[in-house]
């Protein structure tokens, strides 16, 4: 291996050096500063007597004299099923005193794109606990559905929420379910505070011995974001596909994540497409949001619950905007509905899991599932229109039917939405509390609702109501 | 095109890596054409000439380019990107450059892409069932059909004299002729000039296969969806665009008419789009029946797939891939439908080529020759008479994402300034569940008038005066809204309330209607039809109830109008709707 001490160009995360020997594209890099402190860095553009390399841990101390290796190879993850209860830090070294990580394998961590002849078609139900989740917008295993939230937000605390009480139902019932199911949380320039809360909740609830963590925090460098995703998918992948977890990732936060590509980008004083983000944003946002999935012929599966905040609550943003054209669907948390004191504050009606109709059903929720869905949808966003007008005509200008939609919004929001962060609901109790809803509105009003399940299921009177108290 | 073939052309003198920088490569001493097919590097990633600039060349790669390092070699092939035309491409699953999905996942051993894998687009082994058409002395031009064979249930692929073989309107003798099973490299008839046919042709992407003329379309292609057809419907032939943010169901539209178009030939083109959803298409489609003919779907369908995450110059290529497989089988005189899903993320992905290649940007970064591909793309559908006398169309229909779900960014506006039938998803309509959520006061199609014609005679004579009747109704509603959304619903008079609910069986009953039920999923232009005559009928006895002097109140509430909202879901619709028809006039006459 040979060294070279013939840097030309520092500028931002780059570093500019010759070399007279061919260097592959993305390979990894050394550098060694007169301090003897050591960085590391990759190959961003190779050509003949230079290469343009991105320093992960910034440049600052990094002079001409420095000195530069190339390893030879591109960047790998040493996995292993060791990983589990272990903390990292967002290059994936240990930060957790525990003991060394002797990897099974070392896998590259650019992974190359799942053959979509070689998918399964992710059907199978995941039961996160959340009503608006399961009974709206249902999540299924190898699904990516992210969170759209904005500062302020208690994204985290339903992220949390989700990673505590996700299961699958069907699975519980051998009793192996536990031992299955794996938590990687890839932590992205998140703040200290932040991350002590995600870690006393994975120690609170004895979650991290199923958790891999890997930490990329504020203040460390914002170039190493851009392979922490990349760790964790590789993690994951292996965790999924050859040792048969299923492994739910959570990465938050993606704003955080664009950010540093834009810096590079900004470095290497690239054509920017919008508002500056580099034109490749959709493809490199695609190459890890597409590692969620299903194998054919494989037990494990990789669920991708990406959290991003979105600039000024704004969804045409090009960070939710392209995310929301690779992922499949979206969650919403909704500053006003947190205003309001709704816990979590998920606002159904933007929200969308384009997988919920595959995964719900007879068999896998419920029968009335898809209708009930479909018929509260459009009551409370009727309800929604409706409350638009009534601070202009007033409530007694409204038909009685038109009140009872005002109801039911209400309604919706305060016993189905509000559940709090600790409760955990399994679908049966969601699609009840759906039906003791839906029973406010006339029978004929239910006009999405299959004849037969308003026969079977719809309240006659408050008496038959299951979960709601029947109101004064 | 493939590699194990491309071997026996010569391959003319090769060069080195000089620079890697993602999917750009740039070589020395490379001595190629523009658009010549490379391979790059000791793995041989396939790649394509992109710029020449004295002695350096530069190429797009199609794989991932990850540790490859100046100094390695590039062959040359000598030839443009090209596809392998012939039978077994329906029934397949293709990535950007016609590498067959499923050949791939058993030569890599693996359910991940790797590199540097190249399979042929058709198989070059397996042994068809040649039935000739023509007999030795027989005169054929170009183009001309000597043979059939049966690719699939559903389809008899035409054997074709390659257009290249012959001058325009020369013609020349069949020498010899063969019957009998034979693989796709093996001549099947002799011309008396030369020219060995067999089942496999080639034919460079990038440029558009020859006809003797384009027509105007005058037939509908039937979607089975009332809103397009019924509203706004397309042509055999025709071109349309489906704009709409992400979630307003781009894609669910795009596999609602690849499963009941009655086009005889589908290609789905999955431009950079997500993996499970091409999943879902490769698993649905055996199993969904032709409404045509009750033969799986997969047998008139072939699919490309370039997701998302797959290398973003094989997603540039996938369009073109598509549309020439898609006028193959139009020679042979079958209509073809090609859905596009996304035209954005191709053209995002000239974008991301353009700026590597730091060409000065256009409007948002997009390259300034962003429009001149569109309009290419789409000018290669029509209503086509094939060289060999023939008929048959492509019709292309894009889904377009644009960001935000801004109609005025460059895509969207430089794909309306082409397409004939533009269907404007909206993400309102989609948030309160109403699908398909096409808008129908954006949405337009010019091919209206040249299709009534069609309508009329398969369906009704009044076909144009229902439609009519129907938009009127929908642009009355819109304007009373507004002031209702001002005063509420109970201050208008007595007749615009009647609007406002008629109009609404028009949007609920009519206007939706549910993909994922199975009889409603697919709506045959009869019942699209009868539904609105259905409505039709509750508008007229309403009114002539409401000028007897029933109150709004009463007439609103009966128990019959209801009932137009299950018409989607029946079976036996005719039945149901004369009996609604009559139930509906019955009670609200009985009203004075």
């Amino acid at each position: 291996m040979k060294e070279y001490q013939t840097i030309t160009e520092i500028s931002g995360p780059l570093v500019y050096a010759e070399v007279d020997e061919a260097i592959g594209y993305d390979e990894i890099v050394e550098i060694e500063t007169a301090q003897g402190e050591t960085l590391r860095g990759q190959v961003l553009e190779s050509s003949e007597g230079v290469v343009a390399i991105q320093v992960f841990e910034g440049t600052s101390g990094i002079d001409q004299n420095a000195s530069v290796r190339f390893l030879g190879e591109t960047m790998k993850m040493p996995v292993t099923e060791d990983l589990l209860g272990r903390v990292l830090d967002g290059s994936g070294r240990p930060i957790d005193d525990g003991p060394e990580i002797v990897p099974e394998e070392r896998q590259d961590i650019v992974g190359a794109a799942i053959n979509p002849y070689s998918r399964e078609y992710p059907e199978e139900f995941i039961e996160t606990g959340v009503s608006a989740i399961d009974g709206m917008n249902t999540l299924v295993r190898g699904q990516k559905l992210p969170i759209f939230s904005s500062s302020g937000q208690p994204h985290s605390q339903l992220a949390m929420q989700i990673a505590r009480q996700a299961s699958v139902p069907e699975e519980e019932e051998d009793g192996e379910e536990s031992s299955e199911f794996a938590v990687i949380f890839g932590a992205m320039g998140i703040t200290q505070e932040e991350a002590n809360e995600f870690m006393d909740d994975f120690e609170r609830t004895g979650a991290l011995e199923r958790s891999v963590v890997f930490m990329n925090l504020a203040d460390d460098p914002a170039v190493e974001r851009t392979v922490t995703p990349r760790m964790v998918l590789t993690t994951a992948e292996y965790l999924a596909f050859e040792k048969d977890y299923h492994v739910l990732v959570i990465l938050t936060d993606m704003t955080n994540y664009c950010e540093a590509l834009r810096e590079i980008g900004a470095a290497r004083e690239e054509v920017p497409g919008r508002r500056g983000y580099p034109g490749y944003m959709y493809t490199d946002l695609a190459q890890l949001y597409e590692r969620a999935g299903r194998i054919q012929g494989r037990e494990g599966s990789v669920t991708q619950i990406p959290i991003l905040t979105m600039p000024g609550d704004d969804d045409t943003h090009p960070i939710p905007d392209l995310t929301g054209y690779i992922t499949e669907g979206q969650i919403y948390v909704d500053p006003d509905l947190n205003s309001q004191g709704l816990q979590p504050p998920i606002n159904v009606l933007p929200s969308l899991s384009r997988l919920m109709d595959d995964g719900i059903g007879e068999g896998l929720t419920r029968e009335d599932h898809a209708d009930v869905k479909d018929q509260m949808f459009a009551a409370y966003a009727e309800g929604e229109d409706l409350r638009d007008l009534v601070n202009i005509v007033g409530r007694e200008a409204l038909s009685e039917l038109d009140n009872k939609y005002l109801d039911f919004a209400d309604a919706f929001e305060s016993e189905f939405v509000d559940q709090g962060f600790d409760q955990n609901r399994d679908i049966e109790e969601t699609l009840s509390i759906g039906w003791d809803l839906l029973s406010m509105l006339p029978k004929d009003a239910l006009n999405r609702i299959d004849e037969e399940f308003i026969e079977e299921y719809y309240r006659e009177d408050d008496s038959e109501r299951k979960v709601i108290e029947a109101a004064d | 095109m493939s590699k194990a073939e491309s071997t026996e052309t010569t391959t003319t003198e090769d060069g080195a890596i000089q620079s890697v920088s993602g999917p750009v490569v740039s070589a020395r001493d490379l001595d190629a054409r523009m658009n010549d097919v490379v391979y790059v590097g000791d793995e041989g990633l396939m790649g394509e000439v992109i710029e020449i600039e004295g002695d350096i060349t530069t190429i797009q790669v199609y794989e991932e380019t990850s540790g490859v390092s100046p100094g390695e070699p590039v062959e040359n092939t000598g030839e443009p990107l090209s596809v392998d035309l012939g039978p077994g491409m329906l029934d397949s699953i293709y990535d950007g450059v016609q590498r067959p999905l499923d050949v791939l996942e058993g030569k890599m051993g693996s359910p991940y892409l790797d590199r540097g894998v190249d399979a042929p687009g058709i198989d070059l082994e397996q042994q068809w069932e040649f039935e000739p058409t023509v007999e030795v002395g027989d005169e054929v031009g170009r183009g001309d059909i000597v043979g059939v064979v049966e690719e699939t249930v559903t389809i008899d692929h035409k054997v074709m004299v390659p257009p290249d073989a012959l001058e325009e309107g020369e013609t020349t003798e069949v020498t010899a002729v063969e019957s009998g099973s034979f693989d796709v490299t093996e001549t099947v008839a002799e011309l008396a000039n030369g020219t060995g046919v067999s089942m496999h042709q080639e034919w460079p992407v990038r440029e558009a296969r020859p006809s003797q003329n384009k027509k105007t379309p005058r037939t509908p292609l039937v979607s089975g969806q009332r809103i397009l057809d019924g509203l706004f419907p397309i042509a055999k032939g025709g071109t349309a665009a489906i704009p709409g943010p992400f979630g307003s169901g781009k894609t669910v539209t795009q596999h609602q008419l690849a499963k009941y178009a009655d086009a005889d030939i589908i290609i789905y083109v999955g431009c950079g789009e997500r993996g499970n959803e091409m999943t879902e298409v490769i698993e649905d489609f055996p199993e969904l029946e032709d409404p045509a003919n009750g033969n799986p779907l997969m047998a008139r369908t072939s699919l490309i797939a370039n997701t998302s995450n797959m290398p973003v110059a094989a997603r540039e290529s996938c369009i073109y891939t598509g549309i020439t497989i898609a006028e193959f089988y139009r020679d042979m005189g079958y209509d073809v439908a090609l859905m596009a899903d996304s035209t954005s993320r191709w053209a995002e992905a000239m974008r991301e080529i353009s700026s590597r290649l730091e060409e000065m940007p256009g409007e948002e970064g997009y390259p300034a020759y962003l429009a001149a591909r569109l309009a290419q793309f789409y000018e290669r559908a029509g209503y086509f008479e094939n060289v060999n006398g023939t008929e048959g169309s492509v019709s292309a229909i894009g889904a377009v994402s644009p960001p935000g779900g801004d109609f005025s960014e460059p895509v969207t506006q430089n794909t309306l300034r082409i397409v004939k039938t533009f269907w404007a998803l909206d993400a309102d309509l989609a948030e309160r569940r109403h699908f398909p959520s096409i808008n129908w006061n954006e949405s337009y199609s010019l091919y209206k008038e040249q299709l009534d014609p069609w309508f009329q005679e398969n369906v009704e004579e009044d076909w144009p005066e229902k439609r009519q009747w129907a938009v009127d109704i929908l642009d009355e509603e819109t304007e009373l809204q507004e002031i209702v959304q001002l005063v509420g619903k109970d201050a208008l008079p007595d007749d615009q309330q009647l609007i406002l609910e008629i109009a609404r069986y028009l949007r609920e009953a009519y206007l939706q209607q549910n993909a994922f039920h199975p009889v409603d999923t697919y709506c045959p232009p009869e019942k699209t039809y009868l539904m609105l005559t259905a409505i039709q009928t509750l508008h007229d006895e309403a009114f002539d109830a409401l000028e007897a002097g029933v109150p709004v109140e009463e007439i609103v509430d009966t128990e019959a109008a209801p009932r137009i909202n299950r018409i989607g879901v029946q079976e036996d619709y005719e039945e149901y709707i004369e009996e609604l028809k009559a139930d509906i006039a019955e009670e609200l006459r009985s009203l004075y």
